[in-house]
């Protein structure tokens, strides 16, 4: 019977995800007034490619629960994790998460998660609109440890300087920040959306390119790349929708 | 079970929903996989092939001339947002499959996209009025971002079952884990059991 097959499907990069488990919370910081970063410690590590998420499950005495993703933001290695929530209004979880856990909490956690990883190995480049940058922060994290100068090269989009996260360490010789509502002093590019001038140059070359951030800040970056002649088969999207 | 300090969770749950989603009201999130594709009708095709007496393609005006068929109710989406009274326009999966004449030994379906993207099913979870191939939601054309031209829907399992910009059906005797299921999603996706990821 001649049926003709179907396309074959991408084939899977990632590591399954383990099973849940109880994160002690080592540290929560401030990346802006709406987002901070929860450091974990993992009782049973497991191995996860940047750019993947962890699973965050709430369980109230009656056993109600509630559950959301959240990107690593930290580069793979040791027992510790770093999932950065953006607390998003009405969130059952993550104004949870902002208002009321501390150092010394435990939290169920469940992962990695997800297909949007990246192997370390492969020159990359990241497109981060807003909270977008959670997963793209652990490739850049990743690229920085190995060393290697070219490895990754990340676009950030951000709305203003105080929407930054990871400020210390963005923009870098590998990271660009552009602006789209207010630049820092001193910043000549004039605030403004994404364009096709902020990404030819990272683009050049053919690597695998990664986009993450709305729905509509994906969908824009993704032209954006394809008007620069980056094929479709190399961009690879995470779109991040409301999560609360 | 391990209580979580502090959490009570948010009180008036809505029968409705399965366990840990919420009611995204008015809002239909996006997310995929992959770039939005953009689908000419014109070259628009849909075929049930694999295990079947009669490989089938229906184009575009062939596939509205079948009889028409509506799912009115909910979708539940694995990254835990529901939408009720949704309405959505096409033609029952069992009036292809009949077109097509499964194999006895058909057992399992994967749907499959233009885009690559593969889903994985039991027969029996597409048959039996509970799977639709649609192109309109809500009384308008289904748009690009949600599938558009026409998508699966199958809305008893999560939404990722329900394959966007869906172009045909393979029928086979044995199992075969599509996009999300080789990625740590769970392999049949019950929402009523919260079947989320591998091992739920």
């Amino acid at each position: 019977m001649a049926s003709p097959a179907p396309p074959a499907p991408p084939a899977p990069v990632a590591p399954p995800p383990g099973p849940w488990q109880q994160a002690t919370v080592l540290e929560v910081g401030t990346e802006t007034a709406s987002a901070k970063t929860f450091r974990l410690r993992l009782p049973d590590p497991r191995p996860y490619l940047p750019g993947q998420y962890f699973i965050v499950r709430l369980t109230a005495p009656d056993g109600y629960r509630a559950q959301r993703s959240y990107s690593v933001a930290s580069a793979p290695g040791g027992d510790v994790i770093e999932l950065t929530v953006e607390r998003l209004p009405g969130g059952e979880v993550s104004e949870f998460l902002h208002d009321v856990v501390m150092p010394g909490d435990q939290l169920e956690v469940r992962g990695p998660v997800g297909y949007f990883g990246w192997d370390g190995k492969a020159p990359a480049l990241g497109v981060a609109g807003g909270s977008g940058v959670v997963p793209l922060m652990a490739m850049l994290r990743t690229a920085r440890r190995a060393g290697t100068p070219g490895l990754m090269r990340l676009v950030v989009s951000a709305r203003t300087p105080e929407d930054l996260f990871y400020s210390g360490e963005l923009p870098g010789p590998d990271a660009t920040v552009i602006y789209t509502r207010r630049v820092p002093p001193g910043d000549r590019r004039p605030p403004g959306r994404l364009a096709p001038g902020d990404l030819a140059a990272a683009a050049g070359d053919g690597r695998l390119a990664y986009v993450c951030g709305s729905p509509a800040f994906c969908d824009a970056a993704t032209a954006l790349l394809l008007g620069l002649g980056v094929p479709t088969d190399r961009i690879k999207t995470e779109r991040f929708g409301p999560s609360g | 079970m391990a209580f979580t300090r502090g959490f009570s969770g948010r009180r008036a749950r809505d029968p409705r929903l399965p366990p840990g989603q919420y009611d995204a009201g008015q809002d239909w999130p996006v997310l995929n996989a992959e770039a939005t594709p953009s689908i000419d009708v014109g070259r628009w095709t849909f075929t049930v092939d694999g295990l079947v007496d009669r490989v089938t393609t229906w184009t575009w005006e062939q596939v509205h001339a079948l009889p028409p068929a509506r799912y009115e109710g909910a979708i539940h989406c694995v990254t835990t947002w529901s939408k009720f009274d949704m309405t959505f326009t096409g033609v029952s999966v069992d009036t292809l499959l009949a077109a097509a004449g499964p194999a006895d030994n058909a057992a399992f379906v994967v749907a499959r996209s233009d885009t690559g993207y593969t889903t994985n099913m039991p027969l029996e979870d597409v048959t039996g009025g509970k799977a639709w191939v649609v192109w309109e939601a809500n009384g308008a054309p289904l748009a690009d971002v949600h599938g558009g031209p026409a998508r699966l829907i199958v809305p008893h399992l999560y939404f990722w079952k329900s394959a966007k910009w869906v172009s045909g059906l393979q029928l086979t005797d044995h199992d075969e884990p599509g996009f999300w299921e080789s990625n740590g999603y769970h392999n049949h996706g019950d929402p009523w059991l919260e079947q989320r990821y591998q091992g739920d």
